[in-house]
């Protein structure tokens, strides 16, 4: 299969198009830029819309409207223009609109620096909008993840009618490597619930207002059980060298390759460690952390966060396990040899002879 | 059209039982006397009128209307508060043959919308806004609007509106007189019959000029609150047309129905098929596989190209991930990125290799192409021991040594000023590598320079940089 050297953020605009994404509806910001740039150029020539916004509020308001519309739509920014996206996103999932949002982390907090951080974490799992709904989180680590990821969350956003995010970092949204694309293009018919003008569906009806406190419940419960199934059914992950691992190391997108490199040079050196790397943030690996927690020591939390993520990893070993935490913020990446002597040091502090600690 | 039918025929644009209302189903939820009832009407009336039911579709907002679509029966979308310009645009824009409108109340449209439908008029969106002004905000119970009076109390001006503290009230037909893209705007009342009589033409009107595909309208509509403003329903309406109309002046502000031209409409979309060729990925060219001959000698490159912005750091790293991948090896493409590269330094990390490649970033290389002295002084340290080092200049620095690694000084961009841009010193650099450390892909990278260079003259340019770099450390590691 042909492979082509392409940039992350460009992958995903291919990749949405040839998944049927027909409407791109944005505002520019570093370094996500070159995703609206690159679907500027495209999406007119497919046949789809781009427009620039006046705001990420705006933008994400229209793609409310075409995913109401039955198009397959997305935006992307990053964390100033995805906080200012919250309220959409809310809005979105209340009414059981499907959509892709592409997050190109950068440092932050407030105006912080256009390098690669972590710090959306957050926001984007947590959600940062009102409600109790969820968004599903994908976060490739390569560029040929940027492209099978984004064409993933289309289905995933039609199959459970909700936001799907795609969370990379500045540095896997920058970079270029390999992709080999799908060969053949896609277009999903609209969904028979969309509103789209015509006698068919005229009766159609996108709201996310539900006055009945019963009434309100009972959709909440849905979503709910919606979000309870793609816990079952969304979760992925990458494992390297888990099985043996006293020490499982965990991270994700651009920390991921890091600590790949960190697992080869720990296994020269001997150590007998892992990675966990979360592909969806949500739905968590929650079930897997649990399951490597039988046989592994400690585990290892590597972020480009304060510790985001850790909190995630906590509520899933609940005590089981002992955790160490490396961070780097602010536009440093974790630096290959600085991790491998955390782990040297995690791996003297917590693993002794081999008593069993039943989870 | 008799003033009396106005008022009392369902239109049939309207559910004859609203259903989706939970008790008292066959009456609106707005207080009688309220405009949002009289509006509807019009509206529900229009569509009837122009035989455009199954192609409508209401958005509704936040605010007292923001159940319009209990009684409306065409397609509803339902949305954020002060975001339905926005919506209808993203609506309209995926099906241009439906009629999108846009149903909002002054808070709505005026306050915390104000930036969305500034645009959707200035971007001439083919929508139809109907903005209903009563001078208050009706739902969340009396509070100040961006349109109350001078002088007028609401539970938030509870001393009147202040000029000094609140400004003045806004005239969005006014404001929206300002662009260029609106086709239609007119501000009616609800005052009287015959100011009901008027806005229906209105309404109408503004439905039209979507139809036909002008663009963007919106009619305003002076609208009674008797429940907020604490007048029954007869002194409401007198104060519509005493009162407010004396601060928001009623009529047409703008009109080009008979010469706005119509929006060009979008051409069909391209067939599925012709989708990967748009993208520029034919699949006639099988490019490379990996694994393919070249890559049976291990190779594992780790490359950092540094310099000064402008420098082509860049460009040098991409030949090199090009024609690394055209050989069939793993690559990786990594930048320093943003405004830093406009005028300071650059760099990138380049890794080739056999196996996959775990990590991206090339913290310690084993080939640095400087481009500048603090490029050497800043990575110098970092290269692997028998690591190469590249160096733009014409001898690095007595203190700027390292005995165990191979050091390749010369002066690529005077070498390639000789040959008509100093621009093509990257590319003189990367000869020199070809020639330092024999590559498996060094015959691949002539045509990727091809692919890459668009420009006739920089591509000969750089050919003759990639020889002349080559010659350049052939005298360096003879001498
Ligand atoms: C983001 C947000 N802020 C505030 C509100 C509360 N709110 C609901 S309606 C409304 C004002 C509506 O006034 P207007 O647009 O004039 O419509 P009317 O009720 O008078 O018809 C406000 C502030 C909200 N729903 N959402
Ligand atoms: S409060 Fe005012 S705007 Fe709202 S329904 Fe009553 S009269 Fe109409």
């Amino acid at each position: 299969m042909r492979r082509e050297l392409i940039k992350g953020n460009e992958a995903i605009v291919k990749a949405a198009i040839l998944g049927g994404c027909r409407a791109f509806y944005g505002y520019p910001i570093t370094p996500a830029s070159e995703i609206a740039e690159a679907a500027a150029l495209y999406m007119p020539q497919a046949g789809g819309v781009f427009l620039q916004a006046e705001s990420e509020v705006a933008a994400i308001n229209m793609i409310y409207g075409a995913a109401s519309a039955g198009v397959r739509s997305m935006t992307a920014s990053s964390g100033p223009g995805v906080s200012l996206m919250q309220e959409g996103f809310s809005y979105l999932a209340g009414s059981e609109l499907p959509c892709v949002v592409a997050d190109i982390m950068r440092g932050g907090p407030g105006l912080g620096n256009i390098a690669p951080e972590q710090g959306d974490y957050h926001q984007v799992v947590k959600c940062g909008g009102h409600g109790n709904y969820r968004t599903l989180v994908l976060a490739p680590d390569s560029v040929q993840e940027m492209c099978d990821l984004t064409l993933l969350a289309f289905d995933l956003a039609d199959t459970y009618r909700n936001p799907v995010v795609v969370l990379a970092d500045g540095y896997i949204g920058q970079m270029m490597e390999p992709v080999a694309f799908p060969d053949a293009a896609v277009m999903p018919s609209a969904p028979a619930w969309a509103v789209t003008g015509t006698a068919e569906t005229r009766r159609n009806l996108v709201t996310s207002i539900y006055l009945e406190p019963d009434v309100l419940e009972a959709h909440v419960r849905k979503l709910e059980a919606k979000y309870r199934r793609a816990e079952q059914d969304a979760v992925r992950f990458e494992s390297r060298e888990t099985q043996d691992a006293d020490i499982v190391l965990v991270g994700y997108g651009i920390v991921g390759r890091v600590l790949k490199e960190v697992v080869e040079a720990a296994r020269a050196e001997g150590m007998r460690v892992g990675l966990l790397r979360p592909i969806s943030l949500y739905p968590f690996p929650t079930e897997e952390i649990r399951r490597l927690a039988r046989h592994a020591q400690a585990f290892a939390v590597v972020e480009m966060s304060t510790g985001q993520m850790l909190d995630d990893v906590r509520l899933a070993l609940e005590g089981r396990r002992p955790i160490e935490f490396y961070s780097r913020v602010g536009g440093n990446v974790p630096a290959t040899d600085a991790v491998l002597g955390f782990v040297r040091d995690a791996l003297l502090k917590h693993v002794r002879a081999p008593e069993v600690i039943h989870a | 059209m008799p003033e009396f039918a106005v008022l009392h025929e369902k239109p049939h644009s309207f559910y004859s039982l609203y259903e989706r209302k939970g008790e008292l189903q066959h009456q609106t939820h707005y207080c009688p006397g309220c405009g949002h009832g009289i509006v509807h009407k019009l509206v529900a009336r229009a569509i009837d009128e122009l035989g455009i039911q199954n192609r409508a579709i209401l958005v509704s907002p936040v605010g007292c209307s923001v159940f319009a679509y209990y009684y409306f029966d065409v397609g509803n979308v339902q949305v954020a508060h002060g975001r339905a310009p926005a919506v209808a645009t993203g609506v309209k824009r995926a099906h241009p043959e439906s009629i999108v409108i846009s149903y909002q109340g002054d808070g709505d449209l005026a306050a915390i919308g104000s930036a969305e439908i500034l645009h959707a008029a200035n971007r001439g969106e083919n929508i139809t806004v109907f903005f209903v002004n009563n001078a208050i905000y009706g739902m969340t119970g009396g509070q100040m609007a961006p349109t109350t009076l001078v002088g007028q109390k609401s539970t938030t001006s509870p001393f009147g509106r202040n000029v000094w503290n609140e400004g003045s009230p806004i005239k969005v037909c006014e404001l929206l007189n300002a662009l260029d893209a609106p086709v239609y705007l007119e501000r009616v009342a609800l005052g009287s019959n015959k100011q009901i009589m008027a806005a229906a033409r209105a309404v109408r009107r503004a439905l039209e000029v979507q139809m036909r595909g002008q663009g963007f309208s919106l009619i305003e509509v002076l609208s009674p609150c008797p429940t907020i403003w604490k007048k029954d329903p007869v002194e409401a309406q007198h104060w519509v047309a005493e009162e407010l109309v004396k601060t928001f002046p009623l009529g047409v502000v703008r009109d080009r129905t008979k010469d706005a031209p119509v929006r060009p409409a979008s051409a069909a979309p391209p067939a599925l098929d012709k989708i990967p060729g748009i993208l520029g990925l034919e699949q006639d060219d099988p490019g490379p596989t990996v694994g393919g001959p070249a890559a049976r000698e291990p190779v594992e490159l780790a490359v950092k190209v540094a310099g000064f912005g402008g420098q082509g750091v860049l460009l040098l790293g991409e030949v090199l991930a090009e024609a690394g991948l055209a050989s069939g090896l793993q690559v990786s493409w990594l930048p320093s990125y943003g405004p830093e590269m406009r005028s300071g330094t650059s760099n990138c990390h380049v890794r080739i290799a056999t196996r996959p490649i775990a990590s991206p970033l090339v913290l310690r290389p084993n080939v640095l192409l400087a481009m500048n002295e603090p490029s050497l002084r800043k990575f110098l340290p970092t290269v692997e021991p028998h690591g190469l080092v590249i160096y733009n200049g014409a001898a690095c620095p007595a203190d700027c040594l390292r005995p165990d690694v191979t050091l390749i000084a010369a002066p690529f961009a005077q070498l390639a000023d000789g040959l008509g841009g100093a621009r093509a010193a990257n590319i003189a650099m990367l000869g020199a590598l070809l020639e330092a450390a024999p590559v498996p892909f060094e015959s691949q990278v002539p045509n990727v320079l091809r692919k890459l260079v668009r420009s006739p003259k920089w591509l000969e340019i750089d050919l003759a940089a990639l020889a002349r770099g080559r010659q350049a450390a052939r005298q360096e590691v003879a001498s």
